[in-house]
Protein backbone atom coordinates (compact mmCIF):
# COMPACT_ATOMS: atom_id res chain seq x y z
CA UNK A 1 0.00 0.00 0.00
CA UNK A 2 1.35 3.47 -0.83
CA UNK A 3 2.25 5.67 2.13
CA UNK A 4 0.61 9.11 1.77
CA UNK A 5 -0.29 11.97 4.08
CA UNK A 6 -3.85 12.02 5.36
CA UNK A 7 -4.34 15.29 3.41
CA UNK A 8 -4.30 13.21 0.18
CA UNK A 9 -7.66 11.61 1.04
CA UNK A 10 -9.23 13.98 3.60
CA UNK A 11 -9.70 17.61 4.58
CA UNK A 12 -10.09 18.93 8.12
CA UNK A 13 -11.16 21.85 10.31
CA UNK A 14 -10.50 22.31 14.02
CA UNK A 15 -11.42 24.67 16.84
CA UNK A 16 -11.53 24.94 20.62
CA UNK A 17 -13.90 23.02 22.80
CA UNK A 18 -13.44 23.81 26.51
CA UNK A 19 -9.95 22.68 27.55
CA UNK A 20 -9.61 20.67 24.37
CA UNK A 21 -10.21 20.91 20.66
CA UNK A 22 -12.19 19.10 18.02
CA UNK A 23 -10.86 18.04 14.65
CA UNK A 24 -13.47 17.25 12.01
CA UNK A 25 -11.93 15.00 9.35
CA UNK A 26 -13.80 14.99 6.04
CA UNK A 27 -13.10 12.20 3.57
CA UNK A 28 -12.55 13.30 -0.02
CA UNK A 29 -14.57 10.34 -1.42
CA UNK A 30 -16.88 7.51 -0.37
CA UNK A 31 -13.98 5.07 -0.81
CA UNK A 32 -11.74 7.20 1.38
CA UNK A 33 -14.47 7.44 4.03
CA UNK A 34 -15.00 3.68 4.12
CA UNK A 35 -11.27 3.16 4.52
CA UNK A 36 -10.74 5.88 7.12
CA UNK A 37 -13.69 4.71 9.18
CA UNK A 38 -11.77 1.53 9.93
CA UNK A 39 -8.20 2.84 9.75
CA UNK A 40 -8.37 6.24 11.47
CA UNK A 41 -9.17 5.14 14.99
CA UNK A 42 -9.27 7.34 18.07
CA UNK A 43 -6.15 5.54 19.31
CA UNK A 44 -4.25 6.30 16.13
CA UNK A 45 -5.20 9.98 16.34
CA UNK A 46 -4.21 10.05 20.02
CA UNK A 47 -0.77 8.66 19.21
CA UNK A 48 -0.22 11.12 16.34
CA UNK A 49 -1.35 14.18 18.31
CA UNK A 50 0.36 13.32 21.61
CA UNK A 51 2.77 16.25 21.24
CA UNK A 52 -0.19 18.62 21.51
CA UNK A 53 -2.82 16.68 23.42
CA UNK A 54 -2.30 15.37 26.95
CA UNK A 55 -5.77 13.87 27.31
CA UNK A 56 -7.78 11.15 25.65
CA UNK A 57 -9.37 11.20 22.20
CA UNK A 58 -13.00 10.45 21.50
CA UNK A 59 -14.33 9.73 17.99
CA UNK A 60 -17.80 10.40 16.55
CA UNK A 61 -18.94 9.50 13.04
CA UNK A 62 -21.45 11.14 10.69
CA UNK A 63 -21.89 8.88 7.64
CA UNK A 64 -24.10 11.42 5.86
CA UNK A 65 -21.27 13.97 5.82
CA UNK A 66 -18.42 11.42 5.46
CA UNK A 67 -17.06 12.93 8.66
CA UNK A 68 -15.02 11.52 11.52
CA UNK A 69 -15.05 13.97 14.41
CA UNK A 70 -12.29 13.70 17.02
CA UNK A 71 -12.43 15.36 20.42
CA UNK A 72 -8.97 15.98 21.89
CA UNK A 73 -9.70 16.38 25.55
CA UNK A 74 -6.66 18.32 26.85
CA UNK A 75 -4.98 19.91 23.85
CA UNK A 76 -4.76 23.64 24.52
CA UNK A 77 -2.45 23.91 27.53
CA UNK A 78 -5.29 25.16 29.73
CA UNK A 79 -8.81 26.29 28.91
CA UNK A 80 -10.29 29.74 28.69
CA UNK A 81 -7.58 32.34 28.54
CA UNK A 82 -5.18 30.27 30.67
CA UNK A 83 -3.30 28.87 27.67
CA UNK A 84 0.08 30.42 26.98
CA UNK A 85 0.33 28.83 23.54
CA UNK A 86 0.34 30.70 20.24
CA UNK A 87 -2.44 28.41 19.05
CA UNK A 88 -4.58 28.66 22.17
CA UNK A 89 -7.73 27.73 20.26
CA UNK A 90 -6.53 24.67 18.35
CA UNK A 91 -7.04 26.40 15.00
CA UNK A 92 -4.07 24.51 13.50
CA UNK A 93 -4.84 21.07 14.94
CA UNK A 94 -6.70 20.03 11.79
CA UNK A 95 -3.63 20.64 9.66
CA UNK A 96 -1.49 18.82 12.23
CA UNK A 97 -3.69 15.75 11.88
CA UNK A 98 -3.63 15.97 8.06
CA UNK A 99 0.17 15.61 8.26
CA UNK A 100 -0.23 12.02 9.49
CA UNK A 101 1.43 9.48 7.21
CA UNK A 102 -0.91 6.63 6.44
CA UNK A 103 -0.93 3.54 4.21
CA UNK A 104 -3.81 3.78 1.74
CA UNK A 105 -4.80 1.00 -0.73
CA UNK A 106 -4.23 1.81 -4.43
CA UNK A 107 -7.89 1.42 -5.32
CA UNK A 108 -8.90 3.95 -2.66
CA UNK A 109 -6.40 6.45 -4.05
CA UNK A 110 -7.68 5.85 -7.58
CA UNK A 111 -11.24 6.58 -6.49
CA UNK A 112 -10.28 9.69 -4.52
CA UNK A 113 -9.69 12.84 -6.56
CA UNK A 114 -7.24 15.41 -5.30
CA UNK A 115 -7.36 19.11 -6.20
CA UNK A 116 -5.26 19.72 -9.30
CA UNK A 117 -4.17 23.17 -8.15
CA UNK A 118 -1.42 21.61 -6.04
CA UNK B 1 -50.45 38.09 7.31
CA UNK B 2 -49.24 36.34 4.14
CA UNK B 3 -45.91 34.66 4.72
CA UNK B 4 -42.90 35.13 2.50
CA UNK B 5 -41.87 32.10 0.46
CA UNK B 6 -38.14 32.63 0.91
CA UNK B 7 -36.38 34.60 3.60
CA UNK B 8 -32.79 35.80 3.22
CA UNK B 9 -30.75 35.91 6.43
CA UNK B 10 -27.06 36.83 6.26
CA UNK B 11 -24.47 36.84 9.01
CA UNK B 12 -22.05 39.74 8.76
CA UNK B 13 -19.91 39.25 11.85
CA UNK B 14 -18.43 36.00 13.13
CA UNK B 15 -16.88 37.44 16.31
CA UNK B 16 -15.95 40.79 17.85
CA UNK B 17 -13.03 41.92 15.76
CA UNK B 18 -14.30 40.54 12.46
CA UNK B 19 -13.99 42.84 9.43
CA UNK B 20 -16.52 45.67 9.14
CA UNK B 21 -16.50 45.03 5.37
CA UNK B 22 -18.63 41.91 5.93
CA UNK B 23 -21.86 43.67 6.98
CA UNK B 24 -21.15 46.83 4.95
CA UNK B 25 -20.89 44.80 1.73
CA UNK B 26 -23.86 42.57 2.60
CA UNK B 27 -26.23 45.54 2.69
CA UNK B 28 -24.73 47.02 -0.49
CA UNK B 29 -24.10 44.10 -2.82
CA UNK B 30 -27.41 42.26 -3.08
CA UNK B 31 -30.85 41.48 -1.68
CA UNK B 32 -31.28 40.80 2.04
CA UNK B 33 -34.09 40.53 4.60
CA UNK B 34 -32.09 40.09 7.82
CA UNK B 35 -28.56 40.91 8.88
CA UNK B 36 -27.31 39.04 11.95
CA UNK B 37 -24.16 40.02 13.85
CA UNK B 38 -22.38 37.79 16.35
CA UNK B 39 -20.07 39.73 18.68
CA UNK B 40 -19.83 37.56 21.76
CA UNK B 41 -17.38 34.91 22.84
CA UNK B 42 -16.91 33.55 26.35
CA UNK B 43 -13.96 35.78 27.14
CA UNK B 44 -15.83 38.81 25.74
CA UNK B 45 -18.52 38.61 28.43
CA UNK B 46 -15.96 38.86 31.20
CA UNK B 47 -14.19 41.82 29.57
CA UNK B 48 -17.52 43.62 29.05
CA UNK B 49 -18.55 42.99 32.65
CA UNK B 50 -15.29 44.60 33.78
CA UNK B 51 -15.88 47.62 31.53
CA UNK B 52 -19.37 48.02 32.95
CA UNK B 53 -18.14 47.88 36.53
CA UNK B 54 -15.79 50.79 35.74
CA UNK B 55 -18.35 52.75 33.72
CA UNK B 56 -22.10 52.03 33.90
CA UNK B 57 -22.62 53.23 30.31
CA UNK B 58 -20.22 50.60 28.93
CA UNK B 59 -20.29 46.80 28.66
CA UNK B 60 -21.53 46.26 25.11
CA UNK B 61 -20.02 45.82 21.64
CA UNK B 62 -19.17 49.38 20.61
CA UNK B 63 -18.28 48.20 17.08
CA UNK B 64 -22.00 47.69 16.52
CA UNK B 65 -22.82 51.34 17.11
CA UNK B 66 -20.17 52.42 14.60
CA UNK B 67 -21.55 49.90 12.11
CA UNK B 68 -25.15 51.14 12.45
CA UNK B 69 -23.89 54.68 11.95
CA UNK B 70 -22.27 53.58 8.69
CA UNK B 71 -25.04 51.41 7.18
CA UNK B 72 -28.25 52.92 8.59
CA UNK B 73 -29.30 54.59 5.29
CA UNK B 74 -29.09 51.26 3.43
CA UNK B 75 -30.87 49.39 6.25
CA UNK B 76 -33.78 51.83 6.14
CA UNK B 77 -33.92 52.08 2.36
CA UNK B 78 -33.95 48.31 1.83
CA UNK B 79 -35.94 47.47 4.94
CA UNK B 80 -33.24 45.13 6.25
CA UNK B 81 -33.79 44.03 9.84
CA UNK B 82 -30.85 43.55 12.18
CA UNK B 83 -30.38 40.99 14.96
CA UNK B 84 -27.18 41.48 16.99
CA UNK B 85 -25.94 40.13 20.30
CA UNK B 86 -24.10 43.44 20.66
CA UNK B 87 -25.81 44.12 23.99
CA UNK B 88 -23.17 42.15 25.88
CA UNK B 89 -23.76 42.69 29.59
CA UNK B 90 -25.43 46.09 29.12
CA UNK B 91 -28.00 45.87 26.30
CA UNK B 92 -29.87 49.00 27.41
CA UNK B 93 -26.72 51.11 27.18
CA UNK B 94 -26.17 49.66 23.71
CA UNK B 95 -29.77 50.54 22.81
CA UNK B 96 -29.24 54.11 24.07
CA UNK B 97 -26.15 54.48 21.91
CA UNK B 98 -27.93 53.13 18.82
CA UNK B 99 -30.87 55.43 19.57
CA UNK B 100 -28.39 58.30 19.50
CA UNK B 101 -27.28 57.22 16.04
CA UNK B 102 -30.91 57.07 14.84
CA UNK B 103 -31.55 60.59 16.10
CA UNK B 104 -28.34 61.86 14.51
CA UNK B 105 -29.53 60.48 11.15
CA UNK B 106 -33.04 61.85 11.67
CA UNK B 107 -34.52 58.35 11.46
CA UNK B 108 -37.98 58.69 12.97
CA UNK B 109 -40.16 55.99 14.49
CA UNK B 110 -37.65 53.16 14.06
CA UNK B 111 -38.30 50.38 16.54
CA UNK B 112 -35.50 48.90 18.60
CA UNK B 113 -35.90 45.88 20.87
CA UNK B 114 -33.81 44.68 23.77
CA UNK B 115 -33.71 41.00 24.74
CA UNK B 116 -32.38 40.43 28.24
CA UNK B 117 -32.64 38.12 31.21
CA UNK B 118 -29.48 36.19 30.36
CA UNK B 119 -27.34 38.02 32.93
CA UNK B 120 -27.67 36.13 36.22
CA UNK B 121 -24.63 37.64 37.93
CA UNK B 122 -26.75 39.86 40.24
CA UNK B 123 -28.91 36.82 41.13
CA UNK B 124 -26.10 34.35 41.65
CA UNK B 125 -26.29 34.06 45.44
CA UNK B 126 -30.08 33.88 45.37
CA UNK B 127 -29.89 31.08 42.79
CA UNK B 128 -27.25 29.18 44.77
CA UNK B 129 -29.34 29.55 47.96
CA UNK B 130 -32.35 28.32 46.00
CA UNK B 131 -30.67 25.02 45.20
CA UNK B 132 -29.03 25.68 41.84
CA UNK B 133 -25.54 24.29 42.34
CA UNK B 134 -24.18 25.43 38.98
CA UNK B 135 -21.72 22.55 39.02
CA UNK B 136 -18.92 22.65 36.47
CA UNK B 137 -20.07 20.47 33.57
CA UNK B 138 -16.52 19.21 33.00
CA UNK B 139 -15.27 18.62 36.54
CA UNK B 140 -18.49 18.25 38.56
CA UNK B 141 -17.32 20.75 41.19
CA UNK B 142 -19.90 23.12 42.76
CA UNK B 143 -19.61 26.83 41.96
CA UNK B 144 -19.00 27.65 45.61
CA UNK B 145 -15.36 26.68 44.93
CA UNK B 146 -14.78 29.84 42.88
CA UNK B 147 -17.81 31.95 43.86
CA UNK B 148 -15.75 34.83 45.28
CA UNK B 149 -13.81 35.17 42.03
CA UNK B 150 -16.75 35.09 39.58
CA UNK B 151 -16.72 38.02 37.13
CA UNK B 152 -19.65 37.20 34.82
CA UNK B 153 -22.49 34.69 34.56
CA UNK B 154 -24.71 34.57 31.50
CA UNK B 155 -27.32 32.11 30.31
CA UNK B 156 -27.40 31.13 26.64
CA UNK B 157 -30.97 32.12 25.79
CA UNK B 158 -32.75 30.61 22.80
CA UNK B 159 -34.32 32.05 19.66
CA UNK B 160 -37.93 32.60 20.76
CA UNK B 161 -37.32 35.92 22.57
CA UNK B 162 -35.71 37.23 19.36
CA UNK B 163 -38.78 36.11 17.38
CA UNK B 164 -40.99 37.85 19.95
CA UNK B 165 -39.06 41.09 19.49
CA UNK B 166 -39.57 40.86 15.73
CA UNK B 167 -43.25 40.01 16.22
CA UNK B 168 -43.51 43.31 18.10
CA UNK B 169 -42.25 45.20 15.07
CA UNK B 170 -38.59 45.72 15.93
CA UNK B 171 -36.28 46.58 13.07
CA UNK B 172 -33.16 46.27 15.19
CA UNK B 173 -32.96 43.62 17.90
CA UNK B 174 -30.19 43.93 20.49
CA UNK B 175 -29.59 40.92 22.71
CA UNK B 176 -27.25 39.91 25.49
CA UNK B 177 -25.95 36.35 25.60
CA UNK B 178 -27.87 33.83 23.54
CA UNK B 179 -26.94 30.90 21.37
CA UNK B 180 -25.11 31.85 18.19
CA UNK B 181 -27.49 29.91 15.86
CA UNK B 182 -30.45 31.59 17.59
CA UNK B 183 -29.60 34.86 15.84
CA UNK B 184 -30.66 33.18 12.57
CA UNK B 185 -33.36 30.89 13.97
CA UNK B 186 -35.19 33.81 15.63
CA UNK B 187 -36.04 35.57 12.34
CA UNK B 188 -37.15 32.25 10.78
CA UNK B 189 -39.51 31.53 13.70
CA UNK B 190 -40.93 35.03 13.27
CA UNK B 191 -41.30 34.81 9.49
CA UNK B 192 -42.67 31.29 9.23
CA UNK B 193 -44.61 31.08 12.49
CA UNK B 194 -42.80 27.98 13.70
CA UNK B 195 -43.85 26.80 17.16
CA UNK B 196 -41.88 25.42 20.11
CA UNK B 197 -42.86 21.88 19.11
CA UNK B 198 -41.77 22.11 15.45
CA UNK B 199 -38.57 20.27 16.28
CA UNK B 200 -37.48 19.40 12.75
CA UNK B 201 -37.88 22.98 11.55
CA UNK B 202 -36.24 24.43 14.65
CA UNK B 203 -33.38 21.99 14.11
CA UNK B 204 -33.10 23.10 10.48
CA UNK B 205 -32.94 26.77 11.49
CA UNK B 206 -30.34 25.87 14.10
CA UNK B 207 -28.17 24.07 11.53
CA UNK B 208 -28.53 27.08 9.22
CA UNK B 209 -27.44 29.37 12.03
CA UNK B 210 -24.48 27.14 12.86
CA UNK B 211 -23.31 27.12 9.23
CA UNK B 212 -23.21 30.94 8.99
CA UNK B 213 -22.27 31.82 12.58
CA UNK B 214 -18.55 32.16 11.79
CA UNK B 215 -19.16 34.30 8.70
CA UNK B 216 -16.83 33.45 5.79
CA UNK B 217 -15.71 30.17 7.35
CA UNK B 218 -18.42 28.55 5.16
CA UNK B 219 -17.67 30.55 2.01
CA UNK B 220 -14.02 29.65 1.49
CA UNK B 221 -12.23 31.07 4.54
CA UNK B 222 -10.06 28.71 6.60
CA UNK B 223 -10.54 26.03 3.94
CA UNK B 224 -8.16 23.07 3.57
CA UNK B 225 -7.80 23.39 -0.22
CA UNK B 226 -7.14 27.13 -0.04
CA UNK B 227 -5.56 27.27 -3.49
CA UNK B 228 -8.98 26.50 -4.97
CA UNK B 229 -10.55 29.62 -3.46
CA UNK B 230 -10.66 32.76 -5.59
CA UNK B 231 -10.69 36.35 -4.36
CA UNK B 232 -10.61 35.86 -0.60
CA UNK B 233 -9.90 39.59 -0.39
CA UNK B 234 -13.52 40.35 -1.19
CA UNK B 235 -14.97 37.11 0.19
CA UNK B 236 -18.76 37.00 0.26
CA UNK B 237 -20.31 36.60 3.69
CA UNK B 238 -22.86 33.79 3.91
CA UNK B 239 -26.58 34.03 3.29
CA UNK B 240 -29.28 31.55 4.33
CA UNK B 241 -32.14 31.38 1.84
CA UNK B 242 -34.78 29.68 3.98
CA UNK B 243 -38.16 28.12 3.22
CA UNK B 244 -41.07 27.54 5.58
CA UNK B 245 -40.66 23.73 5.41
CA UNK B 246 -37.22 24.01 7.00
CA UNK B 247 -35.15 23.35 3.89
CA UNK B 248 -32.65 26.06 3.07
CA UNK B 249 -29.85 27.00 0.71
CA UNK B 250 -26.50 28.47 1.73
CA UNK B 251 -25.26 31.05 -0.76
CA UNK B 252 -23.56 34.44 -1.11
CA UNK B 253 -24.12 37.53 -3.21
CA UNK B 254 -23.30 37.34 -6.95
CA UNK B 255 -19.90 38.65 -7.86
CA UNK B 256 -18.38 38.32 -4.38
CA UNK B 257 -15.21 36.34 -3.70
CA UNK B 258 -14.78 32.96 -2.08
CA UNK B 259 -17.01 29.98 -2.89
CA UNK B 260 -19.92 27.98 -1.53
CA UNK B 261 -19.64 24.25 -2.21
CA UNK B 262 -20.70 21.12 -0.42
CA UNK B 263 -17.18 20.98 0.99
CA UNK B 264 -16.95 24.56 2.25
CA UNK B 265 -20.29 24.05 4.01
CA UNK B 266 -19.15 20.71 5.41
CA UNK B 267 -16.04 22.40 6.81
CA UNK B 268 -18.21 24.71 8.90
CA UNK B 269 -20.67 22.00 9.93
CA UNK B 270 -17.87 20.23 11.82
CA UNK B 271 -16.56 23.43 13.45
CA UNK B 272 -16.68 23.18 17.25
CA UNK B 273 -18.73 20.01 16.87
CA UNK B 274 -19.18 17.49 19.66
CA UNK B 275 -21.56 14.59 19.16
CA UNK B 276 -23.00 15.29 15.68
CA UNK B 277 -26.24 13.49 16.53
CA UNK B 278 -26.92 15.68 19.56
CA UNK B 279 -26.31 19.39 19.04
CA UNK B 280 -27.94 20.92 22.12
CA UNK B 281 -29.63 24.31 22.20
CA UNK B 282 -32.41 25.60 24.47
CA UNK B 283 -34.80 25.42 21.50
CA UNK B 284 -34.12 21.93 20.16
CA UNK B 285 -31.72 19.01 20.09
CA UNK B 286 -30.55 18.97 16.48
CA UNK B 287 -29.23 15.90 14.65
CA UNK B 288 -26.46 16.89 12.24
CA UNK B 289 -26.14 13.23 11.20
CA UNK B 290 -29.62 13.37 9.64
CA UNK B 291 -29.17 16.08 7.05
CA UNK B 292 -28.33 15.92 3.34
CA UNK B 293 -26.20 18.41 1.40
CA UNK B 294 -26.74 19.00 -2.29
CA UNK B 295 -24.42 21.09 -4.44
CA UNK B 296 -26.62 23.09 -6.81
CA UNK B 297 -23.67 24.86 -8.46
CA UNK B 298 -23.14 28.63 -8.77
CA UNK B 299 -22.28 28.96 -5.06
CA UNK B 300 -25.49 27.37 -3.85
CA UNK B 301 -25.70 24.40 -1.48
CA UNK B 302 -29.06 23.04 -0.43
CA UNK B 303 -29.54 21.53 3.03
CA UNK B 304 -32.57 19.39 3.78
CA UNK B 305 -33.83 16.55 5.92
CA UNK B 306 -32.64 17.98 9.24
CA UNK B 307 -34.25 16.22 12.18
CA UNK B 308 -34.70 17.48 15.69
CA UNK B 309 -35.91 16.32 19.08
CA UNK B 310 -37.20 18.03 22.19
CA UNK B 311 -34.66 20.26 23.96
CA UNK B 312 -33.39 19.49 27.45
CA UNK B 313 -34.90 21.11 30.54
CA UNK B 314 -31.84 23.25 31.19
CA UNK B 315 -30.03 26.27 29.84
CA UNK B 316 -26.28 26.34 29.56
CA UNK B 317 -24.63 29.05 31.64
CA UNK B 318 -21.28 30.57 30.83
CA UNK B 319 -19.57 31.71 34.01
CA UNK B 320 -16.16 33.36 34.07
CA UNK B 321 -13.88 33.85 37.04
CA UNK B 322 -10.48 35.32 37.88
CA UNK B 323 -7.89 32.58 37.64
CA UNK B 324 -4.50 34.23 38.16
CA UNK B 325 -2.09 36.14 35.95
CA UNK B 326 -0.05 35.55 32.85
CA UNK B 327 2.52 37.32 30.72
CA UNK B 328 3.88 36.49 27.29
CA UNK B 329 6.72 38.14 25.42
CA UNK B 330 8.84 37.52 22.39
CA UNK B 331 12.20 38.22 20.80
CA UNK B 332 13.40 37.57 17.26
CA UNK B 333 16.64 35.68 16.62
CA UNK B 334 18.36 35.97 13.26
CA UNK B 335 20.62 33.29 11.85
CA UNK B 336 23.10 31.82 11.66
CA UNK B 337 22.17 29.22 14.25
CA UNK B 338 18.89 30.98 15.05
CA UNK B 339 17.31 28.04 16.83
CA UNK B 340 20.36 27.24 18.97
CA UNK B 341 20.62 30.88 20.03
CA UNK B 342 16.91 31.02 20.82
CA UNK B 343 17.31 27.98 23.08
CA UNK B 344 20.22 29.70 24.82
CA UNK B 345 18.15 32.86 25.35
CA UNK B 346 15.35 30.83 26.87
CA UNK B 347 17.77 29.09 29.25
CA UNK B 348 19.27 32.46 30.22
CA UNK B 349 15.88 33.95 31.11
CA UNK B 350 14.94 31.08 33.41
CA UNK B 351 18.42 31.05 35.01
CA UNK B 352 18.40 34.80 35.73
CA UNK B 353 14.92 34.58 37.22
CA UNK B 354 15.98 31.62 39.37
CA UNK B 355 19.02 33.60 40.59
CA UNK B 356 16.56 36.22 41.82
CA UNK B 357 14.37 33.64 43.55
CA UNK B 358 11.66 33.63 40.92
CA UNK B 359 10.99 30.12 39.63
CA UNK B 360 8.20 28.73 37.48
CA UNK B 361 7.25 25.06 37.19
CA UNK B 362 6.90 23.39 33.79
CA UNK B 363 3.13 23.78 34.17
CA UNK B 364 3.53 27.52 34.75
CA UNK B 365 5.79 28.34 31.83
CA UNK B 366 5.92 27.91 28.09
CA UNK B 367 8.71 28.16 25.52
CA UNK B 368 7.94 28.36 21.81
CA UNK B 369 10.23 28.74 18.81
CA UNK B 370 7.99 30.23 16.15
CA UNK B 371 9.25 29.28 12.73
CA UNK B 372 10.67 26.01 14.01
CA UNK B 373 7.54 23.89 14.31
CA UNK B 374 5.75 25.30 17.31
CA UNK B 375 2.15 24.84 16.20
CA UNK B 376 2.69 21.17 15.35
CA UNK B 377 5.17 20.30 18.07
CA UNK B 378 5.83 16.60 18.31
CA UNK B 379 3.89 15.80 15.12
CA UNK B 380 6.17 13.48 13.22
CA UNK B 381 5.99 14.88 9.72
CA UNK B 382 6.36 18.55 10.64
CA UNK B 383 9.38 20.86 10.56
CA UNK B 384 12.69 19.71 9.14
CA UNK B 385 15.80 21.78 8.49
CA UNK B 386 17.31 24.86 10.13
CA UNK B 387 15.12 27.98 9.97
CA UNK B 388 16.92 31.16 8.89
CA UNK B 389 15.31 33.02 11.80
CA UNK B 390 12.99 32.18 14.64
CA UNK B 391 10.80 34.06 17.10
CA UNK B 392 11.40 33.02 20.69
CA UNK B 393 8.13 33.25 22.58
CA UNK B 394 8.17 32.82 26.36
CA UNK B 395 5.19 32.82 28.68
CA UNK B 396 4.48 32.26 32.37
CA UNK B 397 1.40 32.10 34.55
CA UNK B 398 0.55 31.90 38.23
CA UNK B 399 -1.42 33.36 41.13
CA UNK B 400 1.31 35.84 42.11
CA UNK B 401 1.05 38.92 39.91
CA UNK B 402 4.38 40.41 40.97
CA UNK B 403 6.18 37.20 40.08
CA UNK B 404 4.60 37.20 36.64
CA UNK B 405 5.64 40.84 36.17
CA UNK B 406 9.16 40.01 37.33
CA UNK B 407 9.45 37.57 34.44
CA UNK B 408 8.62 40.33 31.97
CA UNK B 409 11.74 42.28 32.99
CA UNK B 410 14.19 39.61 31.83
CA UNK B 411 13.40 39.47 28.10
CA UNK B 412 14.66 42.76 26.63
CA UNK B 413 18.05 42.65 28.44
CA UNK B 414 19.00 39.74 26.16
CA UNK B 415 19.59 42.25 23.36
CA UNK B 416 22.85 43.28 25.01
CA UNK B 417 23.56 40.31 27.23
CA UNK B 418 22.66 37.32 25.06
CA UNK B 419 24.03 35.83 21.84
CA UNK B 420 24.26 38.04 18.70
CA UNK B 421 21.23 38.55 16.47
CA UNK B 422 18.59 39.28 19.13
CA UNK B 423 16.00 41.82 17.98
CA UNK B 424 12.25 42.35 17.61
CA UNK B 425 11.51 43.46 21.18
CA UNK B 426 9.23 46.25 19.95
CA UNK B 427 6.43 45.46 22.38
CA UNK B 428 8.67 46.34 25.34
CA UNK B 429 8.26 44.56 28.67
CA UNK B 430 5.41 42.06 28.71
CA UNK B 431 2.96 42.92 31.48
CA UNK B 432 0.86 40.60 33.58
CA UNK B 433 -2.70 40.24 32.34
CA UNK B 434 -5.54 38.51 34.09
CA UNK B 435 -6.40 34.92 33.26
CA UNK B 436 -10.12 34.38 32.82
CA UNK B 437 -11.28 30.90 33.75
CA UNK B 438 -14.49 29.43 32.37
CA UNK B 439 -17.04 27.51 34.31
CA UNK B 440 -19.66 25.90 32.09
CA UNK B 441 -22.80 24.96 34.04
CA UNK B 442 -26.48 24.16 33.64
CA UNK B 443 -29.50 25.88 35.15
CA UNK B 444 -33.14 24.77 35.16
CA UNK B 445 -35.13 26.70 32.60
CA UNK B 446 -37.82 27.77 35.07
CA UNK B 447 -35.23 29.81 37.00
CA UNK B 448 -34.52 32.07 34.03
CA UNK B 449 -36.86 34.64 32.49
CA UNK B 450 -36.12 36.28 29.17
CA UNK B 451 -37.57 39.77 28.77
CA UNK B 452 -38.28 41.65 25.57
CA UNK B 453 -38.83 45.40 25.50
CA UNK B 454 -39.45 47.60 22.46
CA UNK B 455 -38.57 51.26 22.03
CA UNK B 456 -39.02 53.66 19.12
CA UNK B 457 -36.95 56.59 17.98
CA UNK B 458 -38.86 59.92 18.37
CA UNK B 459 -41.19 61.07 15.57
Amino acid sequence: MPLVTLARIATARSGDKGEGSNVGVMARSEAAYAYLKSALTAERVRAHMCGLNRGGVKRYVADNLRVLNFLLEDSLGGGGSASLRTDAQGKTHGLALLRMEIDVPEDVLERTPYPSAR
Amino acid sequence: MPRKEKVLVANGQGFWGDSILGPVRLVNEGPLDYLTLDYLAEVTMSILQKQRSRNPTQGYATDFVRLVDRILPQLLEKGVKVVANAGGVNPHACMDAVMGVLEKHGAKGVRLAVVEGDDILPRLDELLAGGEELRNMDTGEPLSKVRERVTSANVYLGAFPIAEALDKGAQIVITGRGTDPGLVLGPLIHEFGWGPGDYDRLAAGTVAGHIVESGPQCTGGNYTDWREVKNLALVGYPIVEASADGSFTITKHDGTGGMVTQDTVRHQLVYEMGDPARYLTPDVTADFASLALEDLGHDRVRVRGVRGEAPTGTYKVSISYEDGWKAVGQLTLSGPDALAKARLCSDIVWARLAYDGCEFSDEERLVEFLGANTCHAGIAAAGRGEPSEVVLRLGVKGRDRSKVDRFGMELVPLVTSGPPGVTGFAGGRPKATEIIGFWPALIRKERVHAQVSVFASPH
